[in-house]
């Protein structure tokens, strides 16, 4: 830990902080300390108690014990408005912005300048384009927000706090949404508000973006504080033994894969787009073999989504054959997909995965509810049976909640939802697993064990289907890849012989191969 | 909000402030008070003098009479009437679960009388039949706002209301062949439709001098019971719950969720159908075909089922309690108050029994803070 003379160096300090909720402390005796124009990163495994330490700084919880110093004065924060007031900011993982507004609308929402109450909107313009400019953050304030890019709507955000003189600015998780180009560009932007005199505040888990752009971090672990350390004087194995109480393996541990034959083949699957008149997925065909990973990698929007949508039944296809164990299952239903060995992680687990105001034992069993073990000849659920099964899966794949079975889903962690959906997925003991960016959001320790989960299904000879936005994932996990671009797959490569480079190549659309080579 | 693990259950020491079922009970209590208190303060600016005796007057309902027998047989009149709202109440919450609001019930309600009248009016079938035809007429009346949201996308709010006024008059034009002569009234069942007459099953005893009451109080109980089994120990309330709360996750896991929400509005139909023939099969009412409104029987089941906290069973409490109101405002002093004085204060009431759900936001945060710093 750092110590330093100067007390008033710090814009805001959070000294001491505790939080319980029922049945958990979800901030145990926190300090956390930032200094002006620093870039200062909160490092922590999902469940750590971070975003519960941001609510309680931004207003939205009261703490039980500890105090706020703001200037090294101490100040109350009982709502978000005496946050703001503070000048304390911050981008939510999840923009708040109006989709039907323009940008510049965005920006002075809620302290439109007027007068008499008719807006004045030529002078907002003219700052908002001034500081724009100073920070480089690039926007069309006449833009609607629901057509510009995610890049773009984040740069929103943050001229949103920047509009209203936030001198701290809060960023959570500001990484997990963009690609890797917007990504970088956020690292400058970062920097460029840091040089000008804005502290910053960076939730992440993402060691390398903690590693590239903070001066310090802090940690926590299951509520607790572990230490605060200078990036510079660490490293990314200490950052990660910290942060998950031991060392991680950052490689996945794998045997050369044993493919048999072909339980998935799909000819020439074609499937229409939501948002344009041109086909989302054009005449794909591909196969996953027993005891094999193949990995679909592609930047996101290039077809994906329709693509597993399509395979898994839930939108349905224009044209194309699809085949599982032998079956053509091209017409059949969700459940019959299911039911012949289809499983499926879904992109979206809060829209797809999961009923949040279930409990965790009821979303065990959504996929198997209806099983003789579960549901009596007349109708009645077996709820002994569900406990059981449930607790099994709990321990098993270590689903960590308040309230165990019966906890609501909606209250647990990200990576603890998620790593429900994969004890329910694999648990069915599925012959074709598709698990679609299984590892979005999530902290290395949980990354770990769903890699870990994936190579023992195809180590028990079942076919994997990953799909995969990360470039560390794609080159690492799987035994085949095969990029996708524009809808249709590009190429074949071999994750042994291949480079992110030449990845990076065939994803940007900038190299394309015969499937047949 | 991010909730830790490893730190295992401190529940056992969570006082009965926190206990969920206490909180909707007491909410539903304090929206009461207030409903009553508030329809005081009305009364207080109309006429002062007689305001409290009409507060008291409306609470009191059948306690008013003095002897023990004319208690009992008012008792059965509310009772009676009862039975009706509660499956109104008990379709709206159903549909609700499911993540439906029913709003059609009003309609359902009316072509389930349509039904069960003209089968015994005019057809003169037995009461069981009669009964299972309003049950049919509302839930194909369910099912039209059923199909309409899940092919064509159409807010079942919306088409529930047009579907109301459509059932309404449709109602008066039909039943109008079976009318008195010289007034817009129904024939009466004594009259023309004896057969369709509920069965008693021996209440007459229990609330002498009520001819009314019977085997609809004992069905509607039994209902209310079933409704709650089937949400909460089956495989069909499983998945219609799940359909209700995540519509996406639910077709995810294969669940045939068009065909759900059209089930939905079946049952919740079927319920109103029901309503329709608790009442008008008991003799209790005639329906009169110059009718210009949609009968409030329906919207009160909506308060019924919020005031119940949306659990079937709390909800059987809920449907008499509104019951009881309506049925004491007609004791309020019409010398002193005008006659549209009693619909005022029960609409008042049940008015803010709908705040139910904000008040149990409120109880939730205030005692749960409470709570957390003991």
């Amino acid at each position: 830990m750092e110590n330093t003379n100067l007390e008033n160096s710090y814009a805001i300090e959070m000294l001491n902080i505790t939080k319980r909720f029922p049945g958990i402390i979800a901030n145990d005796n926190i300090t956390l300390q930032l200094k002006k124009g620093e870039i200062h990163a909160l490092l922590g495994e999902n469940g750590a108690g971070k975003s519960t330490l941001m609510s309680v700084l931004f207003g939205l919880y009261q703490p039980e014990e500890g105090i706020i110093k703001k200037n090294g004065k101490e100040v109350k924060i009982n709502n978000p408005n005496d946050a703001n007031d503070l000048g304390i900011g911050m981008v939510h993982q999840h923009f708040k912005l109006v989709e039907c507004f323009t940008v510049l609308d965005n920006i002075i929402l809620g302290v439109e300048p007027n007068k008499m109450g008719f807006l004045q909107k030529s002078a907002a313009r003219k700052k908002v384009l001034e500081l724009s400019e100073h920070y480089g953050l690039k926007i069309d304030p006449d833009a609607l927000i629901e057509d510009i890019t995610v890049g773009m709507q984040q740069r929103t955000e943050i001229l949103k706090m920047l509009y209203r003189d936030n001198e701290i600015l809060i960023f959570d998780e500001p990484t997990a949404v963009l690609t890797p180009q917007e990504i970088s560009e956020l690292m400058q932007i970062l920097k460029n508000l840091a040089k000008e005199g804005k502290s910053i505040l960076f939730i992440s888990h993402k060691l390398q973006e903690i590693m590239a752009v903070a001066d310090r971090c802090s940690v926590l672990r299951k509520g607790k504080y572990i230490g605060t350390v200078n990036t510079k004087d660490t490293t990314m194995a200490e950052l990660s033994s910290m942060m998950v109480g031991r060392d991680v393996n950052f490689h996945v541990e794998k045997k050369p894969a044993t493919p048999g034959e072909d339980i998935l083949k799909i000819e020439n699957l074609t499937v229409a787009s939501k948002v344009h008149n041109n086909n989302a997925v054009k005449n794909v065909s591909l196969n996953v073999r027993a005891g094999e990973i193949v990995c679909i990698a592609g930047i996101d929007g290039n077809g994906q989504t329709e693509f597993i949508h399509a395979l898994s039944g839930l939108e349905p296809a224009v044209s194309g054959k699809i085949t599982l164990c032998g079956e053509d299952i091209s017409k059949a239903s969700i459940r019959e997909r299911s039911l012949k060995g289809m499983s499926h992680i879904p992109e979206d687990r809060h829209k797809h995965g999961l009923v949040l105001d279930y409990s965790l034992e009821d979303n065990l069993v959504l996929q198997r509810y209806f099983e003789p073990e579960f549901t009596d000849k007349l109708g009645f659920l077996k709820r002994d049976n569900i406990r059981t099964y449930a607790e099994r899966l709990i321990d098993e794949y270590d689903v960590r909640s308040g309230q165990g079975a019966s906890t609501i889903t909606r209250s647990m962690s990200g990576g603890n939802q998620q790593k429900a959906i994969i004890a329910r997925e694999i648990d069915k003991a599925p012959n074709l697993l598709i698990a679609v960016q299984p590892t979005r959001g999530l902290d290395v320790g949980a990354i770990e064990f769903i890699h870990k989960q994936l190579v023992a299904q195809r180590d028990a000879g079942k076919a994997v289907l990953l799909v995969s936005l990360e470039l560390d994932e794609v080159m690492d996990v799987p035994d085949r890849i095969l990029v996708m671009y524009e809808g249709e797959i590009v190429g074949e490569l071999d994750p042994k012989t291949t480079t992110e480079e030449e990845l990076g190549l065939y994803m940007a659309g900038a190299k394309r191969k015969e499937e047949s080579e | 909000m991010e909730k830790t693990k490893n730190i295992k259950n401190k529940n056992s020491d969570k006082s009965i402030l926190q206990n969920e079922g206490f909180q909707a009970l007491l909410a539903s209590l304090i929206c009461i008070l207030l409903g009553m208190f508030i329809g005081y303060i009305v009364l207080l600016f109309i006429n002062p003098r007689g305001a409290f005796g009409a507060i008291l007057a409306v609470a009191k309902n059948f306690f008013a009479y003095s002897s023990a027998s004319l208690k009992l047989k008012y008792l059965g009149n509310t009772l009676v009437k009862t039975a009706p709202l509660l499956m109104c109440s008990l379709s709206v919450l159903f549909a609700y679960k499911v993540g439906l609001f029913n709003i059609g019930v009003a309609g359902q309600y009316v072509v389930g009388t349509c039904a069960c009248l003209y089968a015994a009016l005019s057809l003169h079938w037995h009461w069981l039949p009669c009964m299972l035809l309003a049950m049919i007429a509302g839930a194909l009346w369910g099912v039209i706002s059923g199909l309409l949201k899940s092919y064509c996308n159409v807010n079942e709010v919306i088409s529930g209301i047009m579907l109301n006024w459509i059932g309404l008059y449709l109602t008066n034009m039909i039943l109008a062949g079976v009318k008195e002569e010289a007034s817009p009234y129904t024939f009466s069942l004594k009259s023309k439709g004896q057969k369709a007459l509920l069965p008693q099953m021996g209440l007459n005893k229990l609330f002498p001098g009520n001819t009314y009451i019977g085997i609809a109080l004992i069905l509607s109980i039994i209902i209310a019971v079933v409704i709650w089994v089937l949400l909460e120990k089956t495989k069909l309330g499983y998945e219609l719950k799940a359909t209700g709360y995540n519509k996406n996750a639910a077709k995810y896991a294969g669940m045939a969720e068009k065909r759900n929400v059209i089930l939905t509005l079946a049952i919740g139909g079927a319920l109103a159908g029901l309503a329709a023939s608790f009442l008008f099969q008991t003799g209790f009412e005639q329906w009169s075909t110059s009718q210009s409104s949609v009968p409030a029987m329906g919207f009160n089941g909506i308060a019924a089922a919020f005031l119940g906290g949306l659990n079937p069973i709390g909800t059987i409490f809920a449907a008499y309690f509104i019951q009881h109101i309506t049925n004491g405002g007609a004791n309020v002093d019409l010398k002193i108050y005008c006659s549209q004085i009693s619909d005022l204060i029960s609409a008042l009431i049940v008015y803010l029994c709908g705040f139910v759900g904000l008040m149990k936001y409120f109880l939730k945060k205030g005692l749960s803070k409470k709570g957390g710093t003991q």
